[in-house]
């Protein structure tokens, strides 16, 4: 049985570009898909073919259950849209604009009246209620955009990069705010560039790059593919990294990488503090003085950079560049691009 | 194949996607554009000062060199102005609206409105209903301004309000036009300016500002058959002021009906194409 968010080989093109190059996606009810990936690689697309904006070249889609390109105005019922740009009328107070979608969702004025109270209550924006929407800072201003999505408390919800351009504080409510209405059976796909927010939030992550889902996986499994744990080592002394490097190379799994000018090394290691505390020893036994050490885990970026051989700011940068050139260089020297398609 | 899972939803849904849905919807979004204009009352009123000047530039300085019905009379010249400045100010009411489009697009409102289960061409319809109420507005404070400045009718109080009611169906019919060039730009500054430009042709080849006689023969003919100066022919009869054009041509004769005819045609073709964009708009 598919999911709340199905969709089936997603096509569309604009022009000569492949926004959407054949995109599959099985959101099962009351989970979190992160859809990750650089600006440009199709996450917006995507959105915006499975909340009825757009329609696709080809392909399926089913959201709640309904055909998407057959019965698009059904699904409207049974969505909320959260988008990249707070999709507020900024001169209508934060009430007005709760109201008006609510009954263009089809709510009587009086119902639509009552919840718009409610989700003012819930988002912390009751005192401003009753203010312009101009008036209100980014993060009320996303809030509100979120109340809006969530009128009629609709089984499934789109949020197209909720906290881009938020402040550290603003985006850490926003996350909770996302955690409390996943944790109450709504069913989330969510895009985003940061790996933080993909890695917190999703159940599921797919990354999306030129287009295409290029790899699938829960959070875990994304980062085991990258190659497990690290140990970090500055050493204080230039002189002494090819003696910790051979050191390092005793208690890893394959070869040190060496940053000369930093004087870095790298190890993957299989083991964790227990390693991390005889690598101490050893090199306090061999006078290595040693100005910082660490058991680096992956992170979502290093899983970005080992799939597309680029990391996701510097492919949202090149892609702002050069368009739709092929060539994409810059940053990426020295990391081996291998574009893998996982099941 | 689909079993449709029921919304959790407060409050019981009243779309039912037919025309009572299309009338609701279309009033909610007026609601919010006239919200909108008590929040913004720059806009109006910039929109009340340009037929306010028009009328007393063309009155002042025009007004002595003009020839109509072979009178030089500044008063006659602004009794025969007035029902081109109405005209002129009813069509340029377009422009606002296709800005007002564009900045919805520009903003993401028009995703949201597009992603909400509401009836199609309410958004478009929502605005130009709004528009047209400003529209009134501006009307009747450029109708005291007129009076002030001279300017009478000479008909019954159904007649004059008949020529009101037809300005407001023509620019109720050119916010449409507004609405797809609004839809079809891709910045609200492009709105404005795209939305003006058209409209000088329109408004100066006409019989609005001139009586239509001295033009050289291919310009009066399209000048008489320019819905633009059908309105005005047809206000000019109605107000009982003088330049009724004594033309040949059936829009000039029948002017009333003409005018009646355009709006509902340009109604028509740019509504159906309007809301064809809408559905496909892509901010």
């Amino acid at each position: 049985m598919p999911g709340a968010i199905y969709a089936e080989g997603l096509v569309k093109t604009f022009g000569d570009v492949r926004a959407l190059d054949g995109v599959d996606l099985d959101v099962p009810e009351g989970t979190v898909l992160g859809l990750l990936g650089p600006n440009g690689a199709g996450k917006t697309t995507a959105v915006r073919c499975l909340t009825t904006l757009l329609r696709p070249d080809s392909g399926k889609a089913v959201v709640a259950g309904i055909d998407v390109l057959r019965h698009p105005n059904e699904v409207r019922r049974s969505i909320g849209l959260s988008g990249q740009f707070a999709a507020v009328d900024e001169y209508l107070t934060g009430r007005e604009n709760l109201q008006m979608v609510g009954q263009l969702y089809q709510m009587r004025a009086k119902a639509a009246k009552v919840r718009a109270g409610e989700l003012l209550e819930r988002f912390n924006l009751a005192e401003a209620a009753d203010r312009p929407a101009k008036t209100y800072s980014g993060g009320m201003r996303r809030r509100l955009d979120l109340a809006a999505a969530l009128v009629v408390s609709p089984p499934v919800m789109f949020m197209d990069e909720p906290t881009t351009g938020l402040d550290p504080r603003n985006r850490q409510a926003l996350w909770e705010v996302i955690q409390e209405l996943v944790s109450g059976g709504t069913t989330l796909l969510l895009t985003t560039q940061y790996l933080e927010e993909a890695d917190r939030l999703a159940h599921d992550i797919c990354v999306v790059d030129h287009g295409r889902v290029i790899a699938r996986g829960t959070s875990d499994q994304l980062k085991a593919r990258t190659g497990g744990e690290r140990v970090e080592v500055v050493v204080h002394d230039r002189e002494h990294i090819t003696t910790a490097a051979g050191l390092l190379e005793g208690f890893g799994k394959g070869a040190a990488a060496v940053e000369e000018h930093t004087r870095k090394l790298t190890v993957p290691v299989a083991g964790g503090a227990k390693l991390l505390a005889e690598i101490i020893r050893e090199l306090d036994a061999r006078g290595i003085e040693i100005d910082d050490i660490g058991l680096r885990r992956p992170t979502l970026d290093d899983v970005f950079i080992s799939l597309t051989g680029h990391a996701a700011e510097e492919a949202a940068r090149n892609t702002e560049d050069e368009g739709a050139a092929p060539g994409r260089g810059k940053g990426s020297q020295g990391r081996k691009s291998k574009k893998e398609t996982v099941k | 194949m689909t079993a449709v899972t029921e919304t959790p939803r407060t409050g019981a849904p009243i779309g039912d996607g037919g025309i009572g849905q299309s009338v609701r919807d279309s009033l909610v979004v007026a609601r919010r554009n006239l919200i909108r204009m008590t929040r913004i009352p720059e806009v109006v009123i910039f929109g009340l000062i340009q037929p306010i000047m028009f009328v007393v530039l063309f009155s002042y300085v025009f007004g002595g060199s003009m020839s109509i019905g072979g009178s030089t009379n500044a008063g006659v010249y602004r009794e025969f102005l007035m029902s081109g400045i109405f005209a002129q100010t009813v069509t340029f009411a377009t422009a606002g609206a296709g800005a007002g489009i564009a900045d919805d697009m520009h903003k993401g409102l028009i995703d949201r409105f597009r992603s909400l289960p509401m009836a199609r061409g309410a958004v478009l319809t929502g605005r130009t209903l709004a528009d047209l109420v400003q529209t009134a507005l501006t009307l009747l404070v450029l109708a005291v301004v007129a009076l002030l400045v001279g300017w009478r009718t000479h008909t019954n109080i159904g007649e004059v309000l008949g020529a009101f009611g037809l300005l407001l169906l023509l620019g109720y019919a050119f916010t449409w036009i507004g609405a797809l060039i609004g839809l079809s730009v891709r910045t609200p500054e492009a709105a404005t300016s795209g939305g003006l430009v058209w409209l000088f042709p329109v408004t100066f080849v006409s019989n609005a500002f001139v009586p239509t006689d001295n033009m050289t023969p291919w310009l009066r003919h399209i000048a008489e058959w320019n819905p633009f100066s059908a309105i005005v022919q047809a206000a000019r009869q109605l107000f009982g002021n003088p330049g009724v054009a004594d033309s040949s041509a059936w829009p000039m004769q029948h002017p009333v009906w003409a005018s009646l005819i355009w709006s509902v045609l340009i109604i028509a073709v740019f509504r159906t194409l309007a809301v064809r964009k809408y559905r496909n708009a892509t901010a």
